[in-house]
């Protein structure tokens, strides 16, 4: 049952991200990449990693997704062009997957058989961030607040 | 008697399943999913069809008229003939439209409703997908219609679709903070994001005669009407219809699309104002738990269905009085005024919970309220009065 279903969403999710890398109209790509997402989500909710999964979806799909096609909306005026295929994108994608394909292939633990894990709740790993890694989640809200100040700085109104 | 009326569904589910006894148990999984599924749909869009009769029905009462009164009794067989209507209707896709994007949009905006129904606890046992993170699971899939809107806007290839679904875009991400935010209190005091625990804890009784419902507390009544309005405004409904304006965009995102398209789109919006009021049912009036001890007997789904139609007067009644906000009224409202208070609904539930959530709690979590709700009406109090109307874009 849940080979099945991991063979089901690993094809529907290589499928989604291979539409994104090669569909010619940019927007479709984008949604295709919002796809895609998805099925990477879905993989963590077989793995158990619930929490994981919903946070993807809400941060990929809810603000990253909307992010870009917002982007590809508001900066370009030739969106339905079509414009070929990019060899460059594709030797780049080529020499990333070679190498992770290397690294984890080297790796001594993949021959470790993982200990069964029980699934973590969402109330452990909050608990786990308000303990053991407060700092590191303290200084990513400063981050992001300084980036919200920042971004708003930069669209505000000159007064004239 | 009471046990038995509660639980006649959940029976009615073990009956149909005693059936399969014997088969392999994914099997069984997937048959009682199905069941949960095909519940689900049926029930909310028999509540869909009667909610659109009985709106306008409620609607022409307040406006002094009869309202849908031709077909059937009373007019109550309206959504057969409009049902009938939109399916036969010819379907009209723009020439220079994005096809797929434009068929896919109205399908993903309903799957996105249906799906954040199902984590909503509708009586005593009665959740369709328990999940253990099922308030983050709501926001997470509700927070894909944004893509929805925008793939309607941009596959219609019009003008006037994309303003309206940028329009949408704005609104819903502006208001999806208060929106959350609003619940966080909630979800701090009970200390889970599991709607079945947030209803558990709301049912003991104070002196055997008030529930604790998180609505009477100072915090849960501020956080629930942040969290209504913020509702409001996800729906598209009006007063904050604005992406949908028909006296000034159409009917924006929704323009171009037809027959049973433009009919998905109206059951989406729909189904996510029931999904967004059974949210607020489940974290702030108590969930399934009947009003009063002594009205226990009462079983528990027809006390959230009771609820839930008083919430969807109140949607109505809403429609119904007040006239549509401007858009810049609408977004200075949600970063000035809703998102501050919501903050303060954090601190003023930090502060119920600290005082040993008694009556000092009460009082300190009130005091917090009041004082961030006078000094923010200070604040953003302009002090002019009617000045004159700045056009920005359209000199």
């Amino acid at each position: 049952m849940n080979s099945a279903a991991f063979i089901v969403t690993a094809i529907f999710t290589v499928a989604a991200a291979l539409a994104a890398a090669t569909l010619r109209k940019l927007m479709h790509a984008a949604l295709s990449f919002a796809v895609a997402l998805v099925g990477v989500a879905a993989l963590f909710f077989l793995l158990g990693a619930e929490f994981v999964g919903l946070a993807l979806v809400f941060i990929y799909i809810g603000a990253v997704a909307v992010l870009i096609v917002f982007t590809i909306l508001l900066t370009r005026r030739d969106v339905g062009r079509n414009r070929g295929f990019n060899w460059g994108g594709a030797l780049v994608a080529v020499a990333v997957f070679g190498s992770l394909t290397w690294s984890i292939l080297k790796t001594q633990s993949l021959a470790i058989i993982a200990p069964h894990m029980p699934a973590l709740t969402v109330k452990q790993i909050g608990a786990a961030l308000m303990t053991t890694y407060v700092w590191p989640l303290q200084c990513v809200g400063l981050l992001l607040t300084a980036a919200l100040i920042g971004a708003l700085i930069l669209v505000m109104e000159e007064k004239r | 008697m009471s046990k038995s009326t509660d639980q006649v569904f959940l029976n009615a589910k073990q009956w149909l399943l005693s059936w399969l006894a014997g088969s392999p148990t994914w099997m069984v999984q997937v048959v009682s999913s199905l069941i949960n599924i095909f519940t689900l749909l049926a029930v909310f869009l028999t509540l869909f069809a009667l909610m659109s009769v009985l709106e306008r029905k409620i609607l022409a009462r307040m406006q002094n008229r009869y309202g849908p009164n031709r077909v059937g009794p009373f007019g109550l067989f309206q959504p057969i003939a409009d049902g009938i209507k939109m399916l036969i209707k010819e379907d009209i896709v723009p020439m220079r439209a994005d096809k797929i994007v434009h068929f896919l949009a109205p399908i993903l905006i309903a799957a996105v409703a249906i799906l954040t129904l199902g984590v909503i606890p509708y009586g005593r046992n009665m959740t369709p997908f328990t999940i253990d993170g099922g308030i983050l699971f709501f926001f997470a899939v509700g927070s894909a219609t944004e893509l929805a809107v925008f793939m309607a806007g941009w596959g219609s290839n019009n003008k006037y679709s994309m303003l309206g679904a940028m329009r949408a875009i704005a609104q819903m991400i502006s208001y999806e903070l208060p929106l959350i935010i609003s619940v966080l209190p909630v979800v701090m005091v009970v200390g889970s994001l599991t709607p079945d625990r947030i209803v558990a804890a709301q049912a003991e009784y104070t002196f055997g005669l008030v529930p604790r419902w998180f609505v009477f507390t100072p915090w849960g009544a501020a956080a629930f009407i942040l969290f209504f309005v913020s509702g409001l405004v996800e729906s598209n409904r009006t007063p904050f219809d604005v992406p949908e304006g028909e006296s000034e965009i159409v009917a924006g995102h929704m323009t171009e699309y037809s027959g049973f398209k433009y009919a998905t789109f109206f059951m989406a919006e729909y189904l996510g104002m029931f999904a967004v009021s059974g949210l607020g049912i489940t974290l702030f009036l108590g969930g399934w738990h009947a009003p009063v001890r002594m009205l226990e007997f009462i079983p528990s789904y027809i006390w959230f269905f009771a609820k839930l139609s008083a919430l969807l007067f109140v949607y109505v009644w809403v429609r119904g009085t007040l006239p549509r906000i401007r858009v810049d009224q609408m977004m200075n409202f949600a970063w000035k005024f809703m998102l501050p208070l919501a903050f303060t609904c954090i601190i003023a539930a930090a502060a119920w919970h600290y005082c040993r959530r008694g009556a000092r709690g009460w009082l300190w979590s009130f005091l917090v309220i009041a004082i961030v709700y006078t000094a923010l009406s200070m604040l953003l109090d302009t002090k002019r009065k009617f000045a004159p109307r700045v056009y920005r874009f359209a000199e």
